[in-house]
């Protein structure tokens, strides 16, 4: 089979129009604004990242589909739609940087988050180990250099190089996983692997190497007992930072890990009924879940920080994913893919929206946001904000008519047909409807601050910046419209 | 009857519109919100008169709403639904009356109050279970912020511990269903959260699974009803709400979880009810008694109130485990007469009484002589304490007494232990009609207090009307329950009840 270059051209021009993106607001930076204040030229080169990310979308949109270059790539309807999905959150992150404090070097922070994207957009369509691989340290470098951009801030860098040693430890079990599951079946192609995984038994060696793929995997979601990181990351690092890393960040990783998991590594996934199934990676994945779910909401009771607090449930929504990648199963030859990623592109969703109102109220406030208090008084400091802090928060908590509802109710209903209540999943599902119970209370705690505690007499109005305050509304307006009709979404899956 | 899901959405867009009107004025948003509850109210109204009881359950829209998951927006309404719904745009109109005072904030309460209106509306013509599921969480989350932002004693204790009940409670209920319909689509049907079509699948599930379903759904859905022990929420939540609040809280939210038991858990999983019955009853029991007795030793006049509403809500659901056509059709008639009754109760103290008095202590009021201060508070809660007794002429009559009737055709030692509660009910009621409203009259000694010296504020003209509204109400249904009855029992002997309730009419 002769490499069809051209076909990979075209398969990668979203990505072509991102590096486009980047280099040109770093060139223009260098060149054209050098005498322009810091904010002016954050200004122009968001424009840019702007432009780049709207021109990468409508490539996705109207570009080709199917297998590229041999297998490398798969652009199926996951593949799109996952693309589609970081973008559009890469784009709502933008918007939100606009909103917050200024940073020295803009036109690099922008810069950086679009070779982060680029990450992501290729890690939505690895169909093959060494790409998958490349593409998932592209976007975790570019966010190890994000999380600590805000020089003037220790614990920025602080959570840049936690976030770093983590992300190194769990990229090194993750290559030395693959070079194992290569060693076992001879191949880096995910459809060859299924194939070799088929005629072959769960070897010692096999299963090492499942298990440092969970283990990057479980870094990457954020999930116990590889969560060590995240309320650091979220607390230190400048809000868009977060806001990417918790949004786009997890829709890419989640579909990448779902699909080496599932179409690469199916065979070897075992019975997630812990105690007396059979072996394979969905007993530990189902560990693993319930942990994070267990860990995430009762680490965020006891938590002041705002940041932290969503740190926590990001925790627990991580338990909540990985039950959606368990429930893939659920569908005939593991096809119920569409549950989990409607959750996490809701949840990406709804925490860009939370972070960017962190990050404006961050700007506004003299001793920036990090405690709960600190967000005091918001519905009269700015009823926009305030209302749609309201909206991304029911949301996380999981009220309909919200997406973030239905992204949770789709889960469970898949994962409850795997066998019932008392099926394989059941006893997740059941925690996980036990734990929304729990989670309610400290996002109610967060709402209280912000809408019901009186604020001292001599509040100061929040100023929002045009395209900021567009881009919190489209959010918000976004997690309405799916959460009222999911099919919107569903019908394109 | 086609227009009647016009409420639901008048009452979303009246929340929007007040929400607006409210930034303006708080004027202009009270008039918003009076305007949208009486339309809707006008709206039921209007359905109500050309509902024909015979035709059963009336499908009043249906589509497909989410296919992936075999989702349908399947709005149907019966006698049982309609009932609820009249008492609900009552409720609505009357509630909106006796907050015409709140200053502060008035655009938010109101849009609030529309929007828990708007999902209770929702959840009463649901007949697909998604649907019903979420009216019923749209209904939960205002209550939060109406009880925090504008209650009064402890009011975030209280508004927390009442949503996350509530959240507890529905969590149960969304576990409930979807075993059910994971169930139903393991035994070969399509899927579908369609309450008929889980009833029909319903018929195949194993008995564990009946049981299981039933016990997560009707716990879940009891817990809003107040079912002993899981009512603390109740008193709290409703001491602390501000006094619209209260009123939908105990006269139709807590209606909502009887009604979801009504309509989801009996019907569709019969094998766990007949297993599950006689804990129910005795559940119902204890609340009637115990929380009678506690309410007789409340020294604050709120409270009273509250515990009331937890013994009044354990009749309904004696009713609904006494699983006849006699006893439900009481327990569906006293759902609208404690909703009335319950809000009449709640405006009295927490409107008339205390944003005057600014006391709701039992010994702070017995030395005022209200009967005389505010006559027309006095007249009110005299027939409101009445009507919540069971005299005749009043809607608590009919209803208990249907009650009682049913259950002992199912067991005459359950009639006979609930009856005991009629009595504890006329205990507490003349306690506290007696202490708070002629305390000075045993001591006439007592000089000329130094209240006359500050008049307390006359009894406005809003609050009339919306009082007499409710005791209108009491008593029409008091002087002629047929009218309800005659919606009711209809319902009950559709097919959609056969299997959960055996014999027995009036």
């Amino acid at each position: 089979m002769s490499p069809d270059y051209l076909q990979l051209l075209r398969a990668l021009y979203p990505e072509i129009a991102l590096v486009l993106g980047a280099l040109v607001a770093l060139g223009l930076d260098l060149t054209v604004a050098r005498r322009h204040t810091l904010e002016e030229r954050r200004g122009m080169s968001l424009w840019i990242g702007t432009l780049a990310i709207v021109a990468a979308m409508a490539h996705v949109w109207l570009g080709s589909r199917g297998s590229v270059f041999g297998g490398v790539l798969m652009l199926d309807k996951l593949a799109v739609a996952t693309r589609f999905g970081v973008l559009g959150l890469a784009l709502l992150t933008l918007g939100m940087v606009r909103g917050a404090r200024v940073l020295r070097h803009p036109a690099e922070y922008v810069a950086i988050i679009l070779f982060a994207t680029i990450g992501f957009t290729l890690m939505a369509a690895a169909q093959q180990l060494l790409v998958a691989f490349l593409a998932l340290e592209l976007a975790s470098l570019s966010l190890y250099v994000l999380a600590g951009f805000d020089k003037t801030s220790p614990a920025s860098s602080e959570a840049a190089l936690k976030y770093f040693l983590f992300g190194g430890v769990s990229a090194a079990f993750l290559l030395f996983g693959f070079s194992l599951i290569y060693g076992v079946t001879g191949s880096i192609e995910l459809g060859e692997i299924a194939h070799q995984l088929t005629v072959q038994h769960l070897t010692p060696l096999l299963i090492v190497g499942l298990v440092m793929i969970l283990v990057a995997f479980g870094f990457k979601a954020a999930a116990a007992p590889f969560q060590l990181w995240a309320p650091d990351v979220y607390e230190g690092a400048p809000p868009a930072s977060a806001a990417l890393i918790a949004s786009a960040s997890k829709l890419a990783g989640l579909v990448l890990f779902t699909r080496l998991l599932w179409n690469g590594l199916g065979a070897t996934s075992g019975s997630a009924a812990t105690a007396t199934g059979q072996p394979g990676w969905l007993p530990v994945l189902a560990i693993i879940s319930g942990a994070s779910m267990l860990l995430g909401n009762l680490g965020a009771l006891a938590q002041t920080n705002v940041r932290r607090l969503l740190a926590y449930s990001a925790i627990s929504h991580a338990g909540a994913l990985l039950l959606g990648v368990i429930a893939v199963g659920a569908g005939s030859e593991h096809r119920m893919v569409w549950p989990v990623f409607f959750y996490a592109a809701t949840y990406g969703l709804a925490t860009v929206g939370a972070f960017g109102i962190v990050g404006v109220v961050d700007r506004a406030n003299p001793g920036g946001c990090q405690r709960l208090t600190d967000l005091v008084g918001l519905y009269r400091r700015s009823p926009l904000l305030a209302g749609c802090l309201a909206i991304f928060i029911l949301s996380l908590a999981g009220i309909p008519p919200l997406a973030g509802f239905f992204g949770k109710f789709a889960v469970f209903a898949a994962a409850l047909q795997l066998g019932g209540i008392s099926g394989p999943a059941g006893w997740l599902t059941v925690l996980a409807i036990a734990m929304s119970a729990v989670a309610l209370y400290y996002y109610l705690l967060i709402l209280k601050q912000a809408l019901v505690v009186k604020p001292a007499e001599s509040v100061q109005r929040i100023a929002i910046p045009p395209m900021t305050a567009l881009t919190i509304l489209v959010a918000a307006a976004l997690i309405v419209v799916l959460g009222v009709c999911p099919s919107l979404v569903l019908s394109r899956l | 009857m086609n227009a009647l899901p016009c409420t639901i959405y008048i009452s979303f867009l009246g929340a929007l519109l007040a929400l607006a009107a409210g930034m303006r004025s708080a004027a202009t948003a009270r008039v918003v919100a009076l305007l949208t509850a009486l339309t809707s109210c006008g709206v039921t109204l209007y359905a109500a008169s050309q509902f024909v009881p015979s035709q059963g359950l009336q499908t009043l829209i249906d589509v497909p709403w989410i296919p992936q998951l075999g989702i349908r927006y399947h709005l149907a309404a019966d006698g049982i639904s309609l009932t609820l719904i009249v008492l609900t745009g009552i409720a609505a109109v009357a509630g909106i009356l006796f907050s015409w005072n709140i200053e502060e904030r008035t655009g938010e309460f109101f849009a609030l109050f529309l929007a828990l209106i708007g999902g209770v509306y929702g959840v009463f013509m649901s007949a697909d279970g998604f649907t019903l599921f979420v009216f019923y969480e749209i209904a939960i989350v205002p209550k939060y912020f109406l009880i925090a932002n504008w209650g009064s004693t402890n009011r975030e204790y209280g508004a927390m511990k009442l949503v996350l009940y509530s959240f507890a409670g529905s969590a149960l209920v969304l576990a409930g269903l979807l075993w059910a319909y994971a169930a139903a689509i393991a035994h070969g049907a399509a899927p579908s959260f369609g309450l008929g079509d889980i009833a029909q699948a319903a018929t195949q599930f194993s008995r564990h699974e009946q049981l299981g379903m039933f016990a997560l759904v009707f716990l879940g859905f009891a817990v809003l009803a107040g079912m002993f022990p899981f009512h603390t929420w109740a008193p709290t939540g409703h001491v602390a709400a501000p006094t619209a609040a209260s009123m939908l809280l105990a006269g139709v939210v807590m209606k909502l979880g009887a009604y979801g038991c009504l309509r989801v858990a009996m019907p569709l999983f019969p094998v766990g009810l007949m297993f599950w019955q006689p804990l129910i009853a005795w559940l119902a029991i204890i609340g009637i008694i115990y929380a009678g007795l506690v309410a007789l030793v409340q020294q604050d006049f709120k409270f009273v109130i509250g515990y009331s509403s937890v013994s009044h809500m354990g009749f309904v659901l004696l009713g609904l485990a006494a699983a006849n056509t006699t006893a439900v059709s009481g327990a569906v008639l006293q759902m609208f007469s404690h909703g009335v009754i319950a809000g009449l109760l709640f405006a009295v103290v927490g409107r008339m009484v205390y944003e005057r008095t600014h006391t709701r202590q039992l010994a702070d009021l017995r030395a005022m002589p209200l009967h005389r201060l505010m006559p027309f508070a006095a007249m009110t809660f005299v027939l409101a304490g009445l009507a919540s007794m069971g005299m005749p002429g009043f809607s608590g009559f009919p209803a208990e007494l249907t009650i009682l009737i049913g259950a002992w055709k199912t067991s005459p030692t359950w009639a006979l232990v609930a009856a005991v509660g009629v009595l504890i009910a006329a205990a507490f009621t003349l306690r506290v009609l007696q202490v708070s409203f002629f305390g000075t009259t045993e001591g006439t000694a007592e000089p000329a207090s130094h209240h006359h010296d500050h008049p307390l504020p006359p009894i406005t003209w809003p609050e009339r009307v919306g009082a007499l509204l409710l005791i209108a109400a009491t008593l029409y249904v008091g002087l002629k329950p047929d009218i309800l009855l005659d919606w009711i029992t209809p319902a009950l002997q559709s097919p959609l009840f056969h299997a959960a309730l055996k014999g027995g009419s009036l």
